[in-house]
């Protein structure tokens, strides 16, 4: 039992990291406020999902989902191209809000509040499948590694530090930044599926916003612009909540419990150390 | 190798650059002067298509860049610094000037001797002081491959032997056939290195000539000194 519980946890921390990563991309790295990252993995999750459950192999359909999820990304990366900061952060957190409203309206597509049951496992053993997110997980810890080191990874974090002066250094800070978003997006495609093949299930509450706050949270607590941050900041943070469920003996306000810790583990951050745990670019 | 016909430029009410026309000939050091609020840093920004002009055209070596993206104009040959330096704050000096230019270790040594930036390599841009982020700015632009060079106060908050040092860097990069744009208030400056100077008031060129001539100029004058 307890060994399930672990793997379990394990599969779930193998699973954020790719998210928080892929966020850390775009946001840490290239300095765009992306607050809709959740859109992405929704999109992953229900693409997989209505592949999956129409008969397509995962081996597809897991594909798909980053594929499609980078499509969007790209689009809204090139449509927003002209904002900065805080304009950026409101109309992505816009995008959660349209999310919400099409995956609870689509009925035909996505059965509405009723969700997507039934989604196949791809692989039925929990600790194989758990194995094959870590896998998934290292992988994508490896590519964002080798991404963020590049020319194309330097362009990113300079367009971060001074636009302008990218530039005029002759960068197409337009076309960079559709990159950092697509890269970004496919990788939340790519969890949104790991995530739906794992719960068997998908449904509107996966745009939920203390999932959003939640991811930010780890992301900041890790620290911007480090991929070692990420990983950490992932595996600390989702550690503390679980441990919650231990401390907290009344089930039904562990919830709300964790939000707090989470609320109240940000605003110690914020005051104490902006920077996070291995930040290497202030907030 | 660059000329300006009639650009024109208005912020709201204020007319910060009016009908303005000029030539930066090929292989000069021409500079830029004028009063506060001249309008000369809305040109640069005009010339590097930051700030898009509402009328006139824009030549380099007879090529319209007037409409062209500000990387495109950065790939025709242009390269500048800032009044207010933007440098990369979070990355170190050898990766702001890697962004310039795909050098290696021994070129960006030579470039950072030459403008006397004596700090490891791996130094982040935020640990400069201010003087030291306008001598990495420069360096940046110096490595850009460029054939115009605009400079907009190079010398302001840096101290005077770097000063000497910026007059030699400029003369050789005449030398090496490169132009320079320069704005400047430091006049015993200007009136040293410049081919030709341009006097500019309220958005408008109010004189063009040698050093020699603008100097002793009655409307110049009165543009700095207040009628
Ligand atoms: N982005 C802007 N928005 C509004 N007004 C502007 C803007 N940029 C410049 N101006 C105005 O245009 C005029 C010219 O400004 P500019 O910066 O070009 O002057 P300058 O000659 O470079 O002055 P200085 O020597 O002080 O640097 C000023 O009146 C300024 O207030
Ligand atoms: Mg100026």
């Amino acid at each position: 039992m307890i060994h399930e519980y672990l793997i379990s946890i394990l599969t779930f921390i193998s699973i954020y990291s790719i998210i928080v990563l892929s966020l850390n991309v775009v946001i840490g790295f290239t300095g765009l406020i992306n607050l809709g990252h959740i859109v992405f993995v929704g999109i992953g999750a229900y693409a997989s999902a209505i592949l999956a459950l129409n008969g397509v192999p995962w081996y597809i359909s897991i594909f798909a989902a980053g594929i499609l999820a980078s499509v969007f990304g790209a689009a809204i990366a090139a449509i927003t191209s002209r904002l900065k900061g805080d304009y950026l952060a409101m109309v992505t957190l816009g995008l959660v809000f349209i999310a919400v409203a099409v995956s609870r309206n689509w009925i035909s597509l996505t059965r509405g509040a009723l969700g997507l049951p039934g989604i196949p496992d791809i692989i039925k053993n929990n600790f194989h499948y758990m194995i094959f997110t870590m896998a998934i997980s290292a992988l994508s810890v490896f590519l964002f590694y080798r991404l963020t080191n590049s020319e194309t990874g330097k362009i990113f974090q300079a367009i971060r530090d001074n636009e302008v002066a990218a530039s005029v250094l002759g960068k197409n800070t337009y076309f960079y930044k559709i990159i950092s978003m697509a890269a970004s997006t496919f990788f939340a495609g790519i969890a949104g599926s790991l995530l739906a093949h794992h719960l068997n299930f998908v449904d509107p509450t996966i745009f939920e916003l203390d999932f959003i706050v939640t991811m930010l949270v780890m992301l900041i607590a890790g620290g911007l612009a480090s991929i070692t941050g990420s990983v950490v900041g992932v595996f600390i943070l989702y550690a503390l909540s679980e441990s919650i469920r231990f401390i907290v003996v009344n089930p039904s306000i562990v919830g709300a419990f964790r939000e707090m810790v989470f609320a109240v583990v940000l605003i110690l951050i914020l005051i104490f150390r902006p920077r996070g745990m291995f930040g290497k670019v202030d907030i | 190798m660059l000329s300006l016909n009639n650009v024109s430029k208005s912020f709201g009410g204020v007319k910060a650059v009016d009908k303005c026309s000029f030539e930066v000939k090929e292989n000069t050091i021409t500079s830029l002067i004028g009063p506060n609020g001249a309008g000369k840093t809305t040109i640069f920004n005009i010339i590097s298509g930051l700030t898009k002009a509402d009328s006139g055209t824009i030549r380099l070596s007879d090529r319209n860049i007037a409409d062209l993206a500000p990387y495109k104009i950065a790939k025709a040959g242009i390269s500048r610094t800032f009044q207010l330096t933007k440098v990369f704050r979070n990355m170190s000096i050898k990766d702001n000037l890697l962004i310039a230019k795909n050098a290696n270790d021994n070129d960006i040594k030579k470039i950072l001797e030459s403008v006397y930036l004596h700090k490891p390599l791996e130094t982040l841009a935020s640990e400069l002081s201010y003087g030291q982020q306008r001598l990495l700015e420069l360096a940046r632009s110096l490595l850009m491959p460029h054939s115009l060079l605009m400079l907009d106060e190079p010398t302001a908050g840096v101290n005077p032997e770097i000063r000497r040092e910026l007059k030699l860097i400029l003369r050789s990069l005449k030398k090496n056939g490169k132009t320079v744009l320069l704005i400047e208030h430091d006049m015993e400056f200007v009136m040293g290195i410049s081919d030709v100077v341009i006097v500019l008031n309220e958005g408008k060129v109010l004189k063009e000539g040698k050093p020699k001539d603008i100097v002793k100029d009655k409307k110049v004058l009165e543009a700095y000194l207040g009628k």
